[in-house]
């Protein structure tokens, strides 16, 4: 059902504009979405996609820029506004009561008076027409994710919308639940719907969408015919090919480096939960004076690589794991500590670090069991431990408002370079780091990825975890990418072409012709 | 207007000192409602229950009695609500410490050894730690909530003491009163001076304070106590393992309220009855909070709540109250401690109502 050729785009954006402080998340946006269209919005992780879907949901107000809906420029300050244009929104995170049953949660989000067994039918008819099967007595615990997300789409076309944004729809869905997903949104689009479907798996891209825009640190750097483009152009687009030229060539090609210090080797886990991921046969191995940098998009297994490399999940086989030449795979978190190596978990509060407990408290936390001055046969030496805070806070320029304060009391940043510099301090031979600089200012992330690459000159293996592409090329020697789970063969950073993390990191393994 | 509470960028150590303070205040202000609305003129109501028991010699004995038991109960729950630990069942544990110890002289009536004394107080405190260590068992093993399982508990403990008591327990000689025979004089702990009636187990409960409050600060074990409390993944990640620190707080505050049970029942009592405790064990949770935690804090307020037990006894002769009104007391002022506690963490704004819109998704937004 295309729209004459002379009327308006659904929904037309120009020059839209947002700022957080010194970081442009979105500049100057311009994108045109047609009626009955599915637009994919392509980017990596902090391209600006969420920045942008929220401006146009009414969840963030932009800084610049215009919106024109059906021809007519409007003005969107709350998603109920956008709910009242014919917007409407399906997140990646659902929020439903598990208590309660399908059409209870539905009615909740609908005007007063909806509710009752008229309602029942209507979720039945909905749920016919485009192909969503769903109990509208069944409660929400007893379903499956994928049932959940039918859940919030028939809530969203409850309202009628014109225009069905859609977070990573399948990410949080199994290959079968994403084939039925996948029908919905051609009925949807068949009934002049328009979508918005925002993604980083390209082959769904090929797929499905009849547009594409990519965005790039915020910028639009392309817009496309998926149907004329093939997985690898997409993939190359996305990722950028300025970021090629700037790996680091400087240190050439030649670098030797030493004995293996951290090796995995057919490594495996199950997956925890719900949304865990399962790691499936990894090797891998990190050599003396050698950064390698692992990419990939969230969510694909680097938690569980950590967790597997920390100790604190434990593998099958003694050996899945070596530290300088010992079978780690069995040992808990500190007798690999005392084997040389040192972690450094993604998230700062609640896993590096407790927000309620003192700097110096939270050096503690992982010196106890290696540091002999900090305990002594079970006594804190708090002189000791305040010791290692001064000279981490001198060392990394940690900003602190009195001497050893409460960890919450630090900006991102500066906890940041506090819990990498802790590790730092112990001069570890093995040091393992996920997201080395998430969420931290320029200055910081410079100093954090200073600090790794002196460690790495002074002999350490240095495994960095990263989402951010342009850190791993800035500091990595060796590049791995990790997508559902599984590793792909590590290779020279200079030798790895963008074109091959992109496809790799979009989940297409083998050959490119195969995928396409 | 709606009220809106803004997370405090760093807790206020302003409202950690005044919160059990203003709590306080808010219950005295209750009381006197509580006491204008029973028909009691509350000036002379508050003078009975919080300053008359500390103008007498004896009463001020019977206040660090009383005291004892809440401030060992108190430091132990203490040790376990800072791990995250929630156990409500002191009053169980209490109750098989004061079994476990007594067993001793009720079932060797002869034993005159100096022996029976320190074997009563290891004896309770074993058989407190024993029974602390069921729910301990039942999370770890199987995930169970402490909260339910420790509470009920509770209530086998206390059923087992009756049935001791009515009968194999029962002294031949009560002429079927349901008590057990005396522990006379080898299972009695000593009293400190003379005549008085302070027995050498309310030194328990001061030492029990110092020693807890060291260990949390100084020792390792301490900081793993306080850190899988605060952060349970960090304390993964620290190499600490939950489930062995679950089972050795219920163990630790197990063996201290069964140290309180037997100190109560060998000290106090000096025979087993169907009831050995006024609620010692639920109303050490009050302790334990309004001490903020702290084991010295724990030492303070357990005064302040044995004044309300003996406050509570004065009322009912000289005013004529219900004992309830004590219980109504102490719920006012854990009420008011955990409500005012809310502000250490956070400050209320006042706000101009928003319409909230309409559906589900936006809170993601």
């Amino acid at each position: 059902m295309e729209a004459a050729p002379d009327s308006p785009p659904l929904l037309q954006v120009a020059g839209l504009t947002k700022r957080f402080g010194s970081l442009t998340a979105c500049d100057a946006i311009d994108l045109s979405i047609g009626h009955g269209e599915i637009h994919a919005l392509l980017g990596e992780n902090g391209a600006g996609k969420s920045t942008l879907v929220k401006m146009l949901f009414g969840a963030l107000a932009p800084d610049e820029g215009t919106v024109q809906w059906d021809g007519e420029p409007v003005l969107i300050k709350t998603p109920a506004e956008a709910r009242r244009l014919g917007i409407g929104m399906i997140f990646q995170h659902f929020s439903l009561f598990e208590a309660l049953s399908v059409s209870e949660n539905i009615a909740l989000g609908l005007d007063r008076g909806r509710g009752g067994p008229q309602l029942n039918a209507t979720i039945r008819d909905i749920s016919r027409e485009y192909g969503l099967p769903l109990d509208p007595r069944a409660s929400i615990t007893d379903l499956s994710v994928g049932e959940r997300q039918r859940v919030e789409i028939v809530r969203c076309l409850l309202q009628n919308p014109k225009l069905i944004i859609m977070d990573e729809p399948t990410s949080v869905l199994t290959p079968q639940e994403a084939d039925i997903l996948f029908v919905t949104l051609r009925r949807l689009v068949a009934n002049g719907v328009s979508i918005l479907y925002i993604t980083h798996r390209l082959t769904e891209v090929v797929d499905l969408a009849d547009k594409a825009t990519i965005l790039r640190r915020g910028k639009i750097v392309g817009s496309a015919d998926p149907k004329a483009e093939s997985v690898s152009s997409l993939a190359r687009l996305m990722i950028g090919e300025e970021v090629a030229g700037s790996s680091k060539i400087a240190f050439g090609s030649d670098t030797t480096f030493g004995d293996d210090r951290l090796v995995l080797s057919d490594a495996s886990l199950a997956a925890d939960g719900q949304f865990g991921v399962a790691l499936k046969s990894i090797d891998l191995r990190v050599r003396r004076g050698e950064i390698v940098g692992i990419a990939g998009v969230a969510g694909n297994g680097q938690h569980e690589l950590f967790e597997l490399i920390s100790g604190e999940r434990l593998s099958e086989r003694a050996n899945a794991v070596r530290i300088d030449g010992s079978d780690a795979g069995r040992l808990g978190v500190n007798q690999r500590r005392r084997l040389g190596a040192a972690f450094v978990p993604e998230e700062r509060i609640g896993h590096s670090a407790a927000a309620n407990l003192s700097l110096s408290d939270n050096v503690i936390l992982t010196h106890h069991a290696v540091a002999r001055d900090v305990n002594r046969n079970g006594w804190i030496s708090r002189k000791a431990a305040q010791a290692v805070e001064e000279r981490v806070g001198e060392a990394f320029d940690v900003r602190r408002a009195h001497a050893d304060p409460l960890a919450s009391s630090l900006s991102g940043g500066n906890l940041q370079k506090f819990v990498i510099g802790r590790e730092v301090d112990r001069e570890p031979g093995v040091l393992v780091v996920n997201q080395p600089t998430w969420g931290v200012d320029a200055g910081a992330a410079r100093r954090v990825r200073d600090a790794l690459a002196e460690l790495a000159r002074n002999g350490s293996a240095v495994l960095v975890i990263s989402q951010d592409l342009d850190e791993i090329f800035e500091i990595a020697d060796t590049i791995a990418v990790i997508s559902d789970g599984r590793m792909s063969e590590a290779r020279p950073a200079e030798k790895m072409s963008m074109e091959e993390i992109g496809l790799l990191m979009g989940g297409v393994h083998g050959e490119i012709g195969n995928a396409a | 207007m709606r009220l809106e509470l803004i997370p405090r960028p760093e807790r206020s150590a302003l409202f950690a000192i005044l919160s059990p303070i203003v709590a306080l205040g808010v219950t005295l202000l209750f009381g006197v409602i509580l006491f204008t609305a029973l028909g009691v003129n509350p000036g002379r109501a508050l003078y009975v229950y919080f300053v008359e028991p500390l103008t007498q010699s004896w009463s001020v004995e019977e206040l660090i009695v009383k005291a004892s038991p809440l401030i060992l109960i108190g430091c132990g729950l203490a040790i376990c609500f800072r791990a995250n630990v929630w156990n409500i069942g002191a009053e169980g544990q209490f109750t098989i410490g004061a079994i476990f110890g007594s067993a001793i002289p009720i079932l060797l009536p002869e034993a005159t050894g100096f022996w029976v004394l320190p074997s009563m107080v290891v004896f309770g405190a074993l058989g407190g730690g024993l029974y602390g260590l069921i729910p301990g068992i039942l999370k770890t093993r199987f995930n169970a909530n402490e909260i339910l399982t420790s509470l009920m508990l509770t209530y086998v403990a206390l059923l087992l003491l009756d049935f001791l008591v009515r009968g194999p327990w029962r002294d031949p000689g009560s002429f079927n009163f349901p008590e057990s025979r005396l522990f006379g004089a080898p299972g009695t702990l000593p009293t400190m001076i003379g005549n008085s009636r302070l027995h050498i187990g309310v030194l328990f409960g001061l030492i029990a304070a110092v020693a807890l409050a060291v260990m949390l600060r100084f020792s390792i074990r301490g900081f793993a106590i306080r850190l899988s409390g605060e952060a349970p993944r960090a304390a993964r990640f620290a190499g600490f393992r939950q489930n062995r620190i679950t089972m050795a707080v219920f163990a630790l505050s197990g063996a201290l309220a069964g140290l309180a049970g037997i100190s109560e029942v060998s000290g106090t009592i000096g025979q087993l009855r169907p009831e050995i405790s006024p609620g010692y064990g639920f109303t050490a949770i009050i302790v334990a909070f309004l001490g903020r935690l702290n084991p010295i804090g724990i030492v303070v307020a357990g005064f302040v709540l044995a004044l309300t037990y003996l406050g509570g006894e004065a009322a009912q002769v000289s005013l004529g109250l219900s004992d309830k009104v004590t219980r109504v007391f102490q719920g006012m002022m854990l009420f008011s401690v955990l409500g005012f506690d809310t502000l250490i963490q956070y400050r209320i704004r006042f706000r101009r109502t928003v319409a909230i819109p309409p559906a589900g998704g936006s809170s993601h937004a």
